[in-house]
């Protein structure tokens, strides 16, 4: 499939919930701004159009895991081709918390088939560079957990019937995504973070690793008229 | 014998014992595709099978905020296609697969051939709607009713005095003027038709002629997948009245030989052996 080429610069980030990726895309967004540069942020399952049908399908659980693939594809589709995409023609620095990679590892651990779930976001760009951050299954699973946040049916994996208990269902589910990560960090060229680390550290690596990435000058918003 | 799909298996799918056959109409709007579904229906239940007809955009999960956002005329071509391709696979997994296990004979008022063909023309990458679409279950038989655009219109404005935006593939900009639009958009719907019919072996009926004629060709062919599915495949083996419905059968056929127009002699099943699924293109990777 023939992709268009584009200006702007795409950044997605990866890795489980409670592995600090959305804290690190914020701290980048704050930085890049400072900096002038054209930025716009996305994150996963957020279009408007495609968000109450989402809902509803995940309340009354009526979603299998293909309709849960195709919903979220769908939702992404719809950020694609009316944001992402025309904002990166525009040479914008597009900030993507969570990208088809997350369709890729969710879908599959649901049992979709792997090569089906990948066709299905082909007609996407892939980013320009996939930070991923890696952290231990325990220390996600506590920063998440430690609180006994509630714990929605799909977020916690409830749909594949691991565990009748929603915290267990959730570290088994959390565990098996982690597992499709770790094959997709080299098939997909990922740059590993090691999320381990104190949040500052991580974000200066970052702003190290997209100095030598991005040409800043050539993506700074226009100066104001008048 | 069980089912085949084309190619991709959804997660969590039997497709073992499913009993029912899935007949699939496809046609535009003003093909008479739903009025002949109707007649079939009306039919096949007098003989005393159990039918259940789907349709496009009427899952429970979707049809409703897709109706919505086609209103609003703002989704992207990948994401509409994807939202159809939502519905679909929603009414596949609750109502076609059900349906077929209880041994229903499951009518498609259309079913993916639509959607691929109006993506296609689009100018959706044809590969990508192929492997987005090959978890679809392969019907028993597909027949396209295929009207000339010069039909289809008089048709249509005959039901209402107005064109549809989307029928008239107002999307494309091929045209600013209505009429000229549905001229240009049908003809490549059709030959998109023609196109597709010789990877997955469509029967194709002249839809140009009265309800009555296409109604017996249907038949016609319809009676060939029941036959198929009551004496092992048999060609031409009728079973012996008996007074009960499936002595009906003979009379139905009389005269409607030559009726229905074939891509050799597998029709929807040859599409099963070529297996029109190809490897989709290669997974995108960091540039």
């Amino acid at each position: 499939m023939t992709l268009p080429d584009v200006k702007g610069k795409l950044i997605a980030v990866e890795g489980l919930d409670g592995s600090g990726k959305s804290t690190q895309l914020h701290l980048l967004q704050r930085w890049l701004e400072s900096e002038g540069v054209k930025v716009f942020f996305t994150e996963w399952n957020s279009s408007e159009i495609v968000r109450l049908a989402t809902r509803k399908g995940k309340k009354r659980k009526l979603l299998t895991p293909s309709t849960f693939s195709l919903i979220h594809a769908t939702d992404f589709g719809d950020r694609y081709e009316r944001q992402i995409l025309p904002l990166l023609q525009a040479g914008y620095v597009v900030l993507a918390d969570r990208y088809m990679f997350t369709a890729f590892a969710r879908d599959v651990v649901r049992g979709c088939d792997p090569e089906w779930v990948r066709s299905v976001y082909a007609f996407a760009i892939p980013p320009d560079i996939t930070f991923y951050f890696r952290v231990p299954l325990e220390t996600a699973l506590d920063r998440i957990l430690s609180g006994r946040p509630s714990l929605k049916y799909f977020e916690a994996g409830m749909d594949l019937s691991l565990s009748a208990d929603p915290y267990e269902s959730f570290r088994l589910f959390q565990g098996r995504i982690l597992d499709q990560y770790e094959r997709m960090k080299d098939e997909y060229g990922f740059r590993t973070i090691d999320a381990t680390r104190a949040i500052r550290e991580q974000h200066y690596e970052i702003r190290e690793l997209l100095r030598g990435l991005i040409d800043f000058p050539a993506y700074m918003k226009p100066a104001e008229a008048g | 014998m069980a089912a085949k799909t084309y190619g991709r298996v959804i997660p969590n799918l039997d497709l073992d014992s499913l009993n029912g056959k899935l007949l699939v109409v496809e046609g535009a709007d003003g093909s008479g595709r739903t009025t002949q579904i109707e007649l079939l229906r009306a039919w096949l239940e007098s003989r005393g099978y159990a039918v259940d007809v789907v349709g496009l955009r009427r899952s429970s999960l979707v049809s409703e905020e897709l109706n919505e956002a086609k209103k609003n005329l703002i989704l992207g071509l990948h994401t509409l296609t994807l939202f159809y391709a939502t519905d679909f696979a929603d009414q596949l997994e609750n109502k076609i697969i059900p349906a077929l296990r209880a041994g229903f004979i499951v009518l498609a008022d259309r079913y993916v051939y639509t959607l691929m063909a109006r993506a296609v023309v689009r100018g959706a990458d044809r590969t990508w709607i192929e492997s987005l679409y090959s978890v679809a279950l392969v019907p028993d038989a597909v027949i396209y009713l295929n009207v000339e655009p010069e039909v289809l219109i008089q048709r249509t404005l005959q039901k209402s005095p107005s064109l549809d935006y989307w029928e008239s593939g107002m999307d494309l900009g091929l045209s600013r003027d209505m009429f000229t639009s549905f001229m240009k958009f049908q003809k490549l719907m059709q030959a998109e038709f023609r196109r597709m019919q010789k990877v997955y072996g469509f029967d194709i009926v002249n839809g140009n002629r009265s309800v009555d004629r296409i109604a017996l060709a249907l038949r016609k062919r319809v009676e060939r997948v029941l036959e198929g599915a009551e004496h092992g495949e048999v060609e031409g083996v009728r079973g012996e009245g008996d007074g009960g419905h499936r002595g009906d059968v003979r009379p139905a056929i009389a005269g409607a030989g030559g009726e229905v127009e074939r891509a050799g002699d597998g029709g929807a099943q040859a599409g099963i052996d070529r297996g029109p699924y190809e490897a989709p293109a290669a997974p995108p990777r960091s540039r």
